[in-house]
């Protein structure tokens, strides 16, 4: 296939459509509001449906019923509307029902602004709503790893009857880049037998529910949701190493920042500075392996991050004090420039050698 | 081949389809592109940039804070890019809408009257294709042929009467260069 | 001797005895909805939802697919469910403090929409599972744990005619007040949720029954009193009506 120009929030809509999702329900928020006309466009062209919401409260509910029912089913927000939606997530959780999920960030607390940022990363990986629950968490760095993961999201989302969250910020969903789209064949997936449907002489009522009133009964529950959380944690890690063979410094960050650190270690490589990155591509569950191998050769490690400082906190966990961690940040919608985290390479190794 | 570009005007002067006209000629020519616009709450009569980094390598930062190439096409994206572009580099002015000459003395600085050009082509609208032609001109980064067929993709099936003075404006600028 | 059935179980509901306390109409309820379906012959078709409040466990007593939503988003889940399933029956079991406080404005939407799903609203004037607090729809005086003195309405607001309100909506296609307290009006209550349902398989739009009940352990009354009640002091308040009825579904 050829290489299309598209803007991000129409890729992350156009591979979900190529996923098999058929079913959208959306609430106008900048800066994701390209996703939603375009399933308002796309899906109904395919047999779909779009519906637009009476808020973001109502959009995750519907796609509560919808997925209820088997269907492939997604929504799309930005961070404030994505607070919105934990009450749906935590249910959608709680039942097992998958859907897709995509949060667009922007600045925050509160109203923040619209511009990029990754402050969400404590409400997106420690589940965001209420209860014991995490729901798996896509960060895709380029518009062309957005269409090759939205398969893989809805098929994780499948496979493990669980909400699943696409986490980009309003870079990657504004911006252009060349991408192709692949013909990937869906994984055999398991039944959804569990599906309301209407019974039609399949054996009797279903029942969709998160609710269990016996004490005993809901511990059940969530232990059997606890083992699931730890499968996912054993099969669907994603991550990827950068220059990090001889590196003495790692730097790690996610989305559209590890771009921009990339381009700074290419800066710092070439000043002689040995460093290089991790990136997580699941926040949650979050990749250990890279640091255990690193973490006792490498002098230190930087997380670089769109918030006053989020994912540090798990880059300390996986190097569990095997080494120093410091952190670099912009937020509430500044992006940092790949010169300046340069700069802060520069500072951590010592500065320059001659 | 490394080139980092920002294009900045007021919305309507078609700063966002000259940046798309960059990408789509990139992709045209195998090269690795991203296009990012500024975005605001706004939706008319504002401002509008949007930065373009070309590559033979896969692109890492799509933030561009010290760019290759400007290009300005009025005064206050002048007044807000004019120290940003990195020494040896290129500013290309609209001087149709900007009332001041550049201080800077360690790039290249074209300057067009192209909004007033435009008009004489029968167009105001096509002031940024004058600019665009004299950027490729000047850069090379790029053939002309990829941005003249990009433009069939961009203009769509119903407005392919336009192309022929999109073209033309094209190669004016270009010929400015070329005697500048 | 031979014995005579005079009165046998729909198959519209399971063997599971209900948890509501004696008095409450909500069973009386139950089983006129599941009836209902039954005659249709639509169980095999049906995917109700659940809401929260005292009909929480609605899934357990209805035979057929059941779903169990957020409190008050049952009318956005039973659009979700509906979007993907146009050919299947979809309704709603709420009651008041559910649809008139916390879900009014998925009920407004789903209405305007003419969402083709069909809410049963439990109307009993108070909040019952969580203790007896007041409800949009607690009547001016009536006492209860958050309107100790009673409702007064410089403070506390007035009651909410939730029916009144949803058949101004053009999405609207058929909105009738019934009541639990009596035979008679069962009968009639029976006839208003058939009429919903059928509507709704026609496909002819949004259709909602709101059906005043009784609270007799959050109004501290006796069951007797409380069907009383109902005819004395809620009625007058909301009187028994269509409010909608769109001239292709008449």
């Amino acid at each position: 296939m050829a290489k299309l120009l598209m803007k991000g929030n129409e890729v992350i809509a156009e591979a979900a459509v190529k996923a098999g999702c058929r079913y959208f329900f959306g609430y106008p928020i900048t800066p994701q509001n390209e996703l939603v006309t375009y399933m308002a466009k796309r899906l109904p062209e395919v047999g779909g449906v779009f519906l637009q919401a009476e808020s973001e409260i109502a959009a995750i509910n519907m796609v509560y019923g919808a997925a209820g029912t088997g269907a492939r089913v997604m929504t799309s927000t930005s961070s404030p509307g994505y607070s919105l939606k934990q009450e749906g997530i935590s249910y959608l959780s709680g039942a097992e029902l998958p859907a897709v999920i995509c949060n667009i960030s922007r600045g925050g607390p509160g109203l923040g602004n619209i511009q990029p940022a990754q402050s969400d990363y404590f409400q997106a990986t420690r589940g965001g709503g209420h209860g014991d629950y995490y729901l798996p968490v896509f960060a895709p760095a380029s518009l062309q790893e957005v269409a090759d993961l939205m398969g893989d999201a809805f098929d994780v989302a499948d496979k493990y009857r669980t909400p699943v969250l696409i986490l980009a910020d309003g870079v990657l969903g504004q911006m252009m880049e060349p991408v192709e789209f692949s013909d990937k064949v869906v994984e055999e997936l398991p039944k959804k037998d569990w599906a309301t449907t209407g019974t039609r002489g399949d054996g009797g009522p279903k029942i969709i529910t998160s609710l269990d009133l016996d004490i005993g009964g809901l511990e059940a529950h969530n232990s059997r949701l606890k083992d699931k959380f730890e499968n996912i944690t054993k099969n669907e890690i994603r991550y990827e190493e950068y220059e990090i063979e001889d590196a003495e410094y790692i730097l790690v960050a996610y989305g559209s920042v590890a771009r921009i650190a990339m381009s700074a270690i290419k800066l710092a490589r070439k000043a002689g500075i040995k460093v290089g990155l991790i990136r997580p591509i699941t926040l949650w569950p979050y990749p250990q392996e890279p640091f255990i191998k690193t973490r006792d050769k490498v002098k230190g490690y930087m997380s670089v991050e769109m918030s006053a400082g989020q994912m540090v906190e798990d880059v300390r966990l996986a190097v569990n004090g095997h080494a120093p961690v410091s952190f670099y940040g912009r937020n509430g919608g500044v992006i940092p420039t790949h010169e300046e985290i340069y700069e802060k390479i520069v500072q951590l190794s010592g500065g320059v050698k001659a | 081949m490394y080139q980092e570009i920002i294009i900045s005007g007021l919305g309507g002067q078609g700063v966002l389809s000259m940046g798309q006209l960059l990408a789509y000629a990139s992709i045209q020519e195998e090269k690795h592109v991203s296009w990012l616009p500024s975005y605001g709450a706004e939706q008319r009569g504002g401002s509008a940039t949007c930065a373009i980094v070309i590559s033979d390598e896969p692109v890492g930062s799509m933030i561009v804070s010290k760019p290759n190439s400007a290009i300005v096409l009025d005064n206050n994206a002048f007044d807000r890019l004019e120290s940003k572009v990195a020494s040896n580099g290129l500013l290309i002015l609209n001087t149709s809408l900007i009332n001041r000459k550049s201080t800077r003395t360690d790039i290249d600085v074209i300057e067009i009257d192209a909004t007033k050009l435009a008009s004489e082509l029968g167009n105001q609208k096509i002031a940024n294709m004058i600019l665009l032609g004299a950027y490729i001109q000047k850069t090379n980064i790029l053939k002309f042929d990829s941005i003249t067929e990009s433009l069939k993709k961009v203009l769509g099936p119903n407005k392919q009467n336009l192309l022929e003075i999109n073209e033309k404006a094209l190669q004016l600028g270009s010929d400015i260069v070329k005697i500048y | 001797m031979t014995m005579k059935p005079v009165f046998k179980k729909t198959k519209g509901l399971t063997e599971k005895a209900t948890h509501y306390c004696p008095g409450c109409t909500h069973g009386i309820i139950h089983r006129v909805v599941a009836e209902v379906l039954e005659e249709m012959d639509v169980l095999e078709d049906t995917i109700g939802v659940a809401s929260v409040g005292c009909s929480v466990m609605t899934y357990e007593y209805f035979n057929c697919d059941m779903t169990q939503s957020a409190h008050g988003r049952a009318p956005a889940v039973a659009t979700g469910i509906k979007r993907v399933l146009p050919d299947r029956i979809v309704f709603t079991y709420q009651g008041d403090g559910d649809l008139a406080a916390i879900g009014i404005s998925e009920a407004i939407h789903a209405a305007a929409r003419g969402e083709n799903i069909t809410i049963i609203f439990v109307n009993n004037a108070i909040y019952g599972m969580t203790g007896g607090q007041m409800a949009p729809t607690t009547l001016i005086g009536q006492k209860t744990i958050t309107s100790p003195e009673g409702r007064e309405s410089v403070s506390q607001g007035l009651p909410m005619r939730v029916s009144e309100m949803i058949a101004t909506l053009d999405g609207a296609a058929y909105i009738e007040r019934v009541s639990s307290h009596d035979v008679p009006h069962i009968a009639k209550m029976k006839k208003a949720i058939k009429k919903a349902f059928e509507i709704q398989k026609k496909g002819l739009g949004f259709t909602m029954i709101e059906v005043l009940s009784t609270c007799p352990t959050n109004w501290g009354i006796d069951a007797i009193e409380s069907l009383e009640w109902v005819k004395e002091n809620m009625i007058p308040v909301y009187p028994l009506k269509v409010f909608k009825n769109l001239e292709e579904v008449k």
